[in-house]
């Protein structure tokens, strides 16, 4: 159906409205974070300033930021590797037999609270003396990204049609080679989803470093929370650091659209 | 692939065929667990524990450190946090009021940006991107950047209220308007994820019901009202479920704008702030353990009216 002019116009100024709400305060972010502190103070230079780059030398030399990215780079990779080993098999064993029980334990972990569990697995594992580490840390992340791979490619398995997989039984494979020759790499996409979402989604995480990691193994949404002390605040160094950790997600996002919103709506429209 | 075996003998089942090695039968026979119970053991071990744990915890009175000596005090956590109209009752309003407030805008605003979205037009791809970047976005950034928007001196936000002639608003900073702005926070960040929701939904939508009611002609919000928004409520349902339960347990902006404890004045102290205060802030693991418990059930108790309420709608 074609919609007619009027609404059209209606339309077109709506978005306009709607994109620039959203994306004005990112640019507003970005903008300060080329900012000296007092052209951030001085709202005649809103818009028109002299750039600088200050603030991105004293995020990345002075507050170690440098070693903060390759933490949440670390264990984001670590922790979704690892989850789609678990989570793609788990996911394919529950689609092809229908284990809704079963799946609806590993979507527990999407449910509960994390604080919940942060004081048992914080006595855990410093017993076991590894907060602080990268391996509790990732441990923690996995709990994050398993449910989402297993939720995403239970939909994706289901959509696959099981005949090519028989098929391939005819051909004499067994049915652990028919799931890696044939299933899996026809689920690519899929887990190409599954794994772009879980990065974020670890990317992001604050709640569980803020509690497990140290000194050495701080992510980034820490590093930026403690970036606020109780003296008064840097701004432009704040938003150096906010800019640092968004910017690359906002980039991935812009490459690989398609995938972030297919598993995003992952399940959505199944009535 | 191996093309040597007959067909009879694939009929037979692959487990049957006698040039694999017995492991390799084996592990075929037993796929179905040998693939789903890693995931499950690692999701149990990690839930099922800690959860038995946190049940103990708030029966007793441990505090200061876990390792310390505690006494069980069988429901005295219960009925203390229960009575608590200093702290727990305000949190289990914020908490409510944020969800409500934040998923009632989040499903109209979505809802309308989605139907704006829903037919095709020129520069479509741009306009998805714009939507994606909020959802993308690290929460604690995001908190951030509002912090200096919001900032009642030098934040844009007062500066455009004073083009339009309006005074400056203390925002994050006043005692009343904190827990409005973090709620905007909340619907700016999120009501993206509901439009991508129920654009999918609509795009599932056939067109001729559309077409029907046109050719009877009802009008465009009547098509809306009695035809679009019936086909579509299993999916409403979907997103309120969920961002129903990430907004429940919103932490990340709430710490990163307010700090500890919601602010001096406990103005954002939602159930997951006040309960992550008790347990990190101040080591009450007992009461923290209780309030997590009553929490984690107002939790499912919300959830499974939803569902229910999704089966009746799919009727």
């Amino acid at each position: 159906m074609k919609p007619r002019t009027g609404f059209r116009v209606f339309r077109a100024v709506a978005l306009v409205i709607v994109v620039l709400s959203l994306v004005a305060p990112l640019l507003w972010m970005v903008a300060a974070s080329f900012k000296t502190n007092v052209d951030i103070y001085d709202s005649a230079k809103a818009l028109v300033f002299t750039p600088t780059l200050t603030n991105y030398e004293t995020v990345l030399q002075q507050a170690n930021y440098v070693q903060f990215i390759g933490n949440s780079l670390w264990v984001a990779f670590a922790a979704t590797m690892l989850s789609l080993l678990l989570g793609v098999p788990a996911a394919y064993s529950m689609s092809r037999f229908n284990m809704r029980k079963s799946a609806l334990v590993v979507l527990m972990a999407r449910v509960i609270p994390g604080v919940s569990l942060l004081v048992p697995w914080y006595y855990v594992f410093s017993n076991l003396r590894m907060v602080g580490g990268f391996s509790v840390l990732i441990l923690s992340h996995m709990f994050v990204s398993l449910p989402l791979i297993v939720y995403i490619m239970m939909g994706y398995f289901d959509g696959l049609p099981e005949e090519l997989e028989e098929a391939a039984l005819v051909d004499g494979l067994t049915h652990i080679g028919a799931f890696r020759r044939i299933t899996l790499p026809l689920s690519l996409p899929g887990i190409a989803t599954a794994g772009i979402l879980s990065f974020i989604f670890s990317w992001n995480n604050f709640m569980f470093a803020l509690v497990l990691s140290g000194a050495d193994t701080k992510t980034l949404p820490v590093a930026i929370f403690d970036f606020v002390g109780y003296a008064s605040i840097d701004w432009g160094g704040l938003m150096a650091a906010t800019t640092v950790v968004t910017l690359p997600i906002m980039l991935i996002a812009l490459f690989v659209q398609k995938y972030i919103v297919s598993g995003l709506t992952a399940g959505a429209t199944k009535g | 692939m191996p093309a040597v075996t007959a067909p009879s003998r694939a009929a037979r089942g692959a487990a049957a065929m006698p040039d694999t090695p017995g492991w390799a039968r084996w592990v075929n026979h037993h796929r179905k667990w040998l693939f789903a119970a890693p995931a499950m053991a690692f999701v149990a071990a990690l839930i099922i524990f800690p959860l038995a744990w946190t049940l103990y915890l708030s029966l007793t009175d441990s505090s200061g450190s876990v390792r310390a000596e505690s006494e069980f005090i069988g429901f005295r956590n219960y009925l203390d946090v229960l009575s608590d109209t200093a702290r727990f009752w305000p949190a289990v309003g914020r908490t409510a009021a944020f969800t409500g407030v934040a998923l009632f805008f989040e499903v109209v605003l979505g809802m309308a940006i989605a139907l704006l979205l829903w037919r095709p037009f020129r520069g479509e791809k741009w306009v998805r991107v714009a939507i994606l970047l909020p959802l993308v976005a690290t929460p604690v950034a995001v908190g951030m950047m509002w912090r200096l928007i919001f900032d009642p001196n030098i934040g844009m936000a007062n500066q455009v209220l004073g083009w339009v002639g309006i005074g400056p608003q203390p925002w994050l900073a006043g005692q009343h308007t904190a827990l409005p702005t973090t709620i905007f926070i909340d619907i700016w960040q999120w009501t993206p994820m509901v439009v991508l929701i129920l654009l999918a939904g609509l795009t599932s939508l056939s067109d001729e019901p559309q077409e029907a009611a046109m050719i009877d002609g009802a009008s465009a919000w009547q098509r809306f009202r009695h035809v679009t928004l019936p086909l579509l409520m299993p999916t409403v349902i979907v997103a309120v479920l969920l961002r129903g339960i990430d907004a429940l347990k919103t932490f990340d902006i709430l710490y990163a704008t307010k700090g500890r404890g919601g602010g001096s004045f406990h103005e954002v102290e939602t159930l997951n702030v006040y309960a992550y205060g008790l347990s990190f802030d101040y080591n009450e693991y007992g009461l923290s353990s209780t309030v997590l418990i009553l929490f984690f059930l107002i939790i499912i108790g919300s959830m499974w009216a939803l569902t229910a309420r999704r089966k009746g709608a799919g009727r």
